[in-house]
């Protein structure tokens, strides 16, 4: 029978969980990277063997890591075990931890500035990688969302990245500014039926779209309403928590914004809201039923300020229309005096009939649910603060 | 040789155990050392210094025979102590904890 691998990144390490595909018994191991942020972890759709990871600390900066045998061992890519380290000339092999924002060509000057917390422009300045996407068809093909915000692109399996420029170098740049957690690039789409289409998603300045395999972007923000903005209404600004998508209606997006959850149905054109009878619209996750494209996850929280779920409860809600009328899930977590928060990178499905979902919080837990959301159970319940979750369904 | 105390974190991404050692040719600076350093272990570029601007991070200090190099030039030459070996040069970490 087939299985689940789920990769766990959390603020001192990562994990991995790994069961049989009655997903009631689970294996731990880790920590790995113990001490370091993790802040996400993801496998490759054509080598589930091929994992990649963003390690980075405060004190070290980044390090991407790179395993070939499922996450048993790893290394920094261009330098594994047993590999000379430098090539005849002394030079080292690979940069894997390098990524460089691209200047002017003209005048070997940054691209351009952002806009910083009080309104002033601000350098863009690296910090660390916070989504690795691998390419749907190729594992030594990789990209990276790094904060401040920008898109790079390996495609020698980690060894050496590239900015696609032309994001960070759109128009709208320079107004594009830094939520609470950072001006970061958290999401990541790639449309399986167009090569040449990417979804990026930055808080906070919004979603963008490639139509050319990255050279060029635009933002793709219309329907979207912030309050926190001067005009509400803007093309960039949008304080945007994650976008998912079901991988038969690429068209077909889904959003949880800071506040809002809301849907298009023509690749970003136009947004519409969908919170419908959520008991409130802020929150940080969403995700879609791997085999049913209207059936969509979310976990509400209290506000942009009390992150911990109304009530203390933890509810997962699931709308089988896509949006507008929910459902609490409840059971399973139903423990009283829950105060824990669900980061945007912690929600994850898995591809075995029935659906798997699976959740993180940042109190340690990681929940499981093997038949869509019905029924709840905590894989692990005292990690540390869990920052993402990705599921992989082993063959 | 030059003498390196790593900290925990970077010792562990070496795959070192306590300090190590590397050849460095005259004149032995902060800026040859560091060369030097992540010459003989590539896994460390960016970690001490940024790739880009190689100014040291800022949660990182430099110390040798009790003094604090950190703010030294990187084109200063190191101490008779660390450039003969007698002492190592201590890499530290800023304390953490809460």
């Amino acid at each position: 029978m087939s299985g689940v691998r789920v990769l766990v990144g959390t603020h001192k390490g990562a994990f991995i969980l790994t069961s049989e595909g009655e997903r009631t018994k689970w294996d731990v191991s880790g920590p790995y990277f113990g001490g370091w942020e993790v802040y996400h972890m993801k496998g490759s759709p054509v080598d589930p063997n091929r994992i990649y990871a963003s390690q980075s600390s405060g004190w070290f900066g980044q390090i991407i890591q790179r395993s070939d045998d499922g996450g048993r061992s790893w290394y920094q890519p261009g330098l594994k075990p047993g590999e000379p380290t430098r090539n005849s000339a002394g030079m080292p092999l690979a940069e894997s931890n390098k990524f460089v924002y691209d200047t002017s060509l003209a005048t070997g000057k940054p691209l351009t500035t952002h806009q910083w917390y009080d309104g002033t422009q601000h350098p863009w300045e690296f910090k660390r990688v916070w989504h690795l996407e691998p390419s749907l068809t190729d594992p030594d093909t990789v990209y990276a969302g790094v904060e401040d915000a920008a898109l790079f692109r390996s495609t020698d399996g980690g060894k050496n990245w590239h900015e696609l420029a032309g994001l960070r170098g759109h128009p709208s740049g320079p107004r594009w500014a830094p939520g609470a957690g950072g001006m970061c690039l958290h999401s990541i789409l790639l449309d399986p039926t167009n090569p040449k289409r990417i979804y990026v998603a930055i808080s906070a300045a919004g979603v963008f779209r490639t139509d050319d395999a990255g050279m060029t972007w635009k933002p793709v923000n219309r329907g979207l309403s912030s309050q926190h903005i001067p005009n509400p209404e803007a093309d960039v600004g949008h304080c945007v928590h994650r976008i998912a998508m079901h991988k038969t209606r690429p068209n077909v997006l889904f959003m949880q914004k800071h506040w809002d959850v809301m849907r298009s149905d023509d690749a970003g054109e136009s947004w519409q809201e969908i919170s419908g009878n959520l008991p409130t619209d802020f929150g940080f996750v969403i995700d879609v039923h791997a085999h049913q494209p209207e059936t969509i996850y979310v976990v509400p929280i209290k506000s942009d300020s009390e992150h911990y779920p109304p009530e203390g409860k933890l509810r997962v809600y699931r709308s089988r229309k896509g949006g507008n009328e929910w459902e609490p899930l409840s059971n399973g977590l139903s423990d009283p005096d829950c105060y824990v928060n669900v980061l945007r990178g912690s929600m994850t499905v898995d591809s075995l009939n029935p659906c798997g979902v699976y959740f993180g919080t940042t109190g340690g837990q990681v929940y499981a649910s093997p038949d869509a959301g019905d029924h709840w159970a905590p894989i692990v319940r005292d990690l540390p603060a869990v920052l993402s979750v990705e599921a992989q369904t082993l063959p | 040789m030059i003498r390196v105390v790593l900290p925990p974190h970077l010792r562990t991404l070496a795959r070192v155990d306590k300090e190590v050692e590397v050849h460095v040719a005259d004149p032995v600076t902060m800026r040859s050392l560091l060369d030097a350093l992540e010459a003989r272990y590539p896994m460390l570029h960016g970690t001490i210094r940024d790739h880009v601007t190689q100014q040291r991070r800022p949660f990182l200090r430099f110390y040798a025979s009790g003094e604090d190099l950190s703010l030294e030039s990187p084109d200063t030459q190191l101490p008779e102590a660390v450039r003969s070996g007698t002492e190592p040069l201590l890499i530290i970490g800023a304390i953490a904890g809460g």
